[in-house]
């Protein structure tokens, strides 16, 4: 799928415009401009401290931005704490640190966002639950508790608690970055399942062979600009940028 | 003439254990109910609220228990409540005890990691929900062991509402004293049921905050 910014305006699923973030004097955010089609793939990439989490944190508002606005599915998000809410029920995230509810098991953690704030039934909540579990391939650990499984598992049980909010966007801060490499696998393939059905997604990842099969557009972003931005072909066989170049030859040894 | 300190005596001052529970008891609940809405205002996003809960914990740890029990005594009787040693000391205690769950509730509520937060948020959580199905079940197994080891602290505590005349386990003991004068055995016996009150709850403190740290050892 090609995605030029012409057939996208209008019917995005996320639009940045002029997107400013400070931490008091650190400057993490400068001007991004950024324009998301629905059902497009981005793939975020960059050294530590590029501002690619703070990029895709500001979409669900964990991070506040001083300037600038995201839109998200039409709403605009920095016009007020309401549309905040409405746009976090329909925007999914899954994070480095998987961030289970300890206390719940598996079934109970996918089953309360959709009880509490889609007020959904207890059985319909449940049977959503069941059916996600089932796509991330563990239903049978739907009984235990997130500290009995590996973390790979942790972390499908995190993208199946996403998706029983039945989001319109699922970001992904690192997903595999606190897994051991024998679990990556799992955990992006089912990115990859996911990434099939039509979701529109934004991952935050160094996973390049993932950003080759699946991306429509990889970003590279450097001291919290956009650096480079491209279909993976030309991004990674022909980078235009010398800060891509040298980080794509750091991270490819 | 004297009296003797005989199994009678023993007994008054045994049978005013129950008073010093009953203190105990009123001014935990009240704590309780007090420590939660302090500990609430101060992580609470509204800046007043985290000030005032902030201005009553400094005021409450600053200041000597005593103070605050003659401060409401007197206090009660100035507002023409009257003179009534009860009330006073379950209201000082009761404000005490919130100060010091508040702070303690606080730091277990802070003790929960914010990814914890931030996944309700992703999730479109609100406040209410946020807090009580996923930060204060967190906090709240955090707060065990502290929480006993306060109670103790607050039982011994109750033992300074004597001062403003209330019947309770030490006040009993003034009384038989003042008739018997027989100083080492009866606030022996004091002492010694004091013990026997705290020691139990301090060893289930302990045993708590073992099992609380195999509970969180990864």
């Amino acid at each position: 799928m090609v995605v030029t910014a012409q057939n996208i305006d209008g019917n995005a699923a996320v639009k940045m415009a002029g997107v400013e973030k400070w931490y008091g004097e650190f400057h993490a955010l400068k001007s991004i401009d950024l324009t998301v089609a629905r059902g497009e793939k981005i793939v975020v990439c960059g050294p530590s401290g590029s501002g690619k989490s703070t990029l895709i944190r500001c979409i669900n508002q964990l991070e506040t931005v001083q300037d600038g606005t995201i839109t998200v599915d039409g709403i605009e998000l920095t016009a007020g704490p309401k549309n905040v809410e409405k746009i976090r029920r329909d925007v999914g995230m899954v994070f480095q640190q998987f961030n289970l509810f300890p206390h719940m098991t598996v079934l109970e953690n996918c089953m309360l966002a959709p009880i509490k704030v889609r007020g959904v039934s207890k059985d319909e909540a449940e049977k959503t639950a069941r059916t996600y579990l089932e796509r991330v391939r563990i239903p049978e650990q739907a009984e235990k508790y997130p500290a009995q499984l590996s973390g790979g598992q942790q972390q499908r049980v995190a993208i199946a608690r996403a998706l029983c909010m039945n989001p319109k966007i699922m970001l992904f801060d690192e997903p595999t970055s606190a897994l051991d490499p024998e679990m990556v696998n799992e955990v992006l393939d089912t990115m990859i399942d996911l990434a099939s059905e039509g979701m529109t997604m934004l991952v935050v990842t160094h996973e390049m062979g993932f950003a080759r099969k699946v991306a429509d557009r990889v970003i590279f972003m450097d001291k919290g600009e956009i650096v480079e931005v491209g279909e993976p072909e030309s991004f990674f066989s022909n980078p235009q940028n010398e800060r891509t170049r040298t980080f794509l030859g750091q991270i490819s040894h | 003439m004297f009296r003797t300190f005989g199994p009678n005596e023993v007994w008054y001052i045994v049978m005013a254990v129950q008073w010093t529970l009953l203190l105990s008891a009123v001014a935990f609940a009240g704590g309780a109910a007090g420590g939660i809405a302090i500990a609430l205002a101060r992580v609470s996003p509204i800046r007043p609220l985290r000030y005032f809960a902030l201005a009553f914990i400094r005021v409450f740890q600053g200041t000597p228990l005593l103070m605050q029990l003659f401060l409401v005594f007197f206090g009660l009787n100035i507002f023409g409540v009257g003179i009534n040693p009860w009330v006073a000391a379950a209201i000082a205690l009761t404000l005490h005890a919130s100060a010091y769950l508040g702070e303690i509730w606080r730091g277990c509520i802070e003790a929960v990691p914010s990814g914890q937060s931030e996944a309700s948020w992703a999730l479109g959580l609100g406040y209410r929900d946020r807090m009580s199905h996923i930060i204060l079940p967190q906090a709240a197994k955090i707060s065990v062991a502290p929480t006993v080891g306060f109670l103790v602290q607050l039982i011994k505590g109750t033992s300074l509402a004597s001062i403003i005349g209330f019947v309770e386990l030490t006040r009993a003991g003034q009384i038989i004293n003042n008739a018997t004068f027989q100083p080492l055995t009866v606030f022996s016996l004091v002492a010694a049921l004091y013990f026997i009150l705290c020691w139990p709850l301090s060893l289930w403190a302990r045993h708590l905050e073992g099992r609380f740290a195999i509970a969180t050892a990864r």
